[in-house]
């Protein structure tokens, strides 16, 4: 097997909010078609680091970085890169699910696709049910599409959130504790989505679950205190640490 | 002794009674109000009495057909003026909360909010009856409209933030700009609620009687030119109302049914129109 591209590849990133350092000097690289679980207790800067892969941190006010994020070689934080653009093509889905309560459900999932006005409305609506497809959702809601999104449960409705950062063909899908407010039904439906979509996107899933980082990763990177510590297959990490710090945290001695 | 137990019910019985008591004086005089209007309003509303002028004193009949074109049009002006300038002040203060200009925006707005409304109409008459010296219904309309800027700005501003952080971080990260963000998933999200705070807002201001004084002034004729006098339902109530011959006292209880019959078939109107439409399946 050939050695997949870096898609994604941090070089010395320091995530600031103000004076405090909530990320320190991480570089790390994230090659295509996979999946990376960024695993460490609350506070560790795991989700602030998954953050400035998109440019989110920063929206923050007082919010700065230092080092770079390159996306296929390119410095997303150089000056002519938007992070508008940017975002299109590394889509986020958060821990709470976030339907638009305004929108319908295929509404819901062209949110990002309208921004390209070159599309038209059958081409969207081809999008929009491919995308629900991809999410595993469709078989769910393709009899009423045009209700409110806020009629689903919260396991659909992280599903359609998923729909909806995968319609515009996105890069990078970058998943935030995805299934921290859902029921083990519903959590299971996201981990078995996620292993699929890694055919065809880069997935970075930031977990408090070690369970889940075992189940759905390639490679698993440990954060603690704002660093880095370890980072490698994800079978290596959960088997055989090589820090000490590692070890205590997969073993549940402290975190 | 009495025990723990039946002490501890009686005390919660006891409040549960006050309570009930403190909601009963809260809306009674709400009953009380739309009742008299009824009993005594009622019995001279005909349909004439919504399709025509008023007879001349002292004749039975006629109608406040002008004075509700009237209140239509000068409240329909103050809140084509008063809505967006307000909501937009609102958006502001809650969006960019911690500039200075939304403080000051904020306070200016609670001084407003407290200022008696017949202050606002001599300011409405020093500004623009005074110097374009003649009554208008524009210049009653201006004063309502400044009665409701501040009303339905903090109404925005309480329901825009109301909106979670979750919704507004959801679409920057789908690429929207931060401009389209706020005006199309904040706006969008609070516009139910802003809806309702500007139909309050409307039905205040289509009561207010003093700023209309010396503003529109009120007219026997039916007027759609904004730049002279009009006559409106409040001024109509307050004329018959502190007249001499008891058939305008009757008028001036049916005028005041209207007044409230035309702010509820507003607030209808508007819910219909602005109704989230989801397909049922």
């Amino acid at each position: 097997m050939t050695e997949p591209t870096v898609r994604l590849r941090t070089e010395g990133l320091s995530a600031m909010y103000g004076d405090f350092r909530a990320v320190q000097d991480v570089t790390l690289e994230f090659p295509a078609n996979r999946v990376h679980a960024l695993i460490g207790p609350s506070g560790c800067g795991k989700s602030t680091f998954l953050r400035t892969l998109n440019r989110m941190h920063e929206t923050i006010p007082g919010a700065t970085i230092g080092g770079r994020v390159l996306l296929d070689g390119r410095d997303v934080y150089a000056r002519d890169v938007s992070p508008i653009h940017l975002r299109r093509r590394v889509g986020m889905v958060f821990q709470k699910p976030t339907p638009f309560p305004f929108l319908s459900i295929a509404d819901n999932v062209s949110a990002g696709l309208v921004l390209d006005r070159s599309l038209s409305k059958a081409r969207i609506a081809e999008v929009v049910e491919r995308s629900l497809h991809r999410a595993a959702l469709w078989d769910e809601v393709k009899d009423r599409l045009g209700e409110s999104a806020m009629g689903l449960s919260g396991g659909q409705q992280q599903r359609l959130c998923i729909a909806r950062s995968i319609a515009p063909e996105p890069n990078v899908i970058l998943l935030d504790e995805p299934t921290a407010s859902l029921d083990p039904q519903g959590t299971q439906r996201i981990e078995e989505l996620v292993f699929e979509l890694k055919e065809e996107f880069t997935i970075v899933i930031v977990t408090h679950n070690l369970q889940q980082a075992a189940r759905v990763s390639d490679t698993t990177s440990f954060f603690y205190l704002g660093t880095m510590v370890e980072h490698g297959a994800t079978k290596q990490i959960f088997t055989a640490p090589r820090e000490p710090r590692t070890e205590a945290y997969i073993t549940g001695r402290f975190g | 002794m009495i025990p723990a137990r039946a002490l501890r019910r009686g005390k919660s019985r006891l409040m549960v009674v006050l309570m009930a008591i403190a909601v009963v004086v809260a809306v009674l005089p709400l009953f009380l109000i739309l009742g008299s209007l009824i009993v005594r309003g009622a019995s001279s509303l005909s349909l004439s009495f919504f399709l025509s002028r008023p007879a001349p004193a002292g004749e039975v009949g006629g109608g406040v057909a002008h004075a509700i074109s009237g209140t239509l049009m000068i409240v329909g002006m103050a809140a084509a003026a008063g809505i967006p300038i307000g909501v937009a002040a609102g958006l502001y203060a809650s969006e960019f909360r911690e500039t200075r200009l939304a403080t000051i925006t904020r306070f200016v707005a609670d001084v407003l909010n407290g200022t008696p409304s017949i202050v606002v109409g001599i300011l409405a008459w020093t500004w623009v009856v005074a110097t374009q010296r003649h009554f208008s219904a524009l210049a009653g309309s201006f004063a309502l409209a400044v009665l409701m800027v501040p009303m339905v700005m903090r109404t925005t501003e309480e329901l825009v933030r109301l909106v979670p952080d979750s919704l507004r971080e959801a679409a920057l990260a789908l690429g929207y700009t931060r401009w389209r963000t706020t005006l199309v998933v904040v706006l969008r999200t609070a516009l139910p609620g802003i809806v309702t705070g500007s139909l309050l807002a409307v039905a205040r201001i289509a009561g207010e009687t003093a700023p209309l004084l010396f503003t529109a002034l009120g007219s026997e004729y039916f007027s759609f030119d904004p730049d002279r006098p009009m006559a409106a339902l409040p001024l109509v109530v307050y004329k018959y109302a502190t007249g001499p011959y008891p058939e305008w006292h009757k008028l001036a209880w049916t005028a005041s049914l209207v007044l409230i019959l035309v702010v509820l078939a507003l607030s209808i109107a508007a819910r219909i129109a602005t109704r989230q439409r989801f397909e049922r399946s």
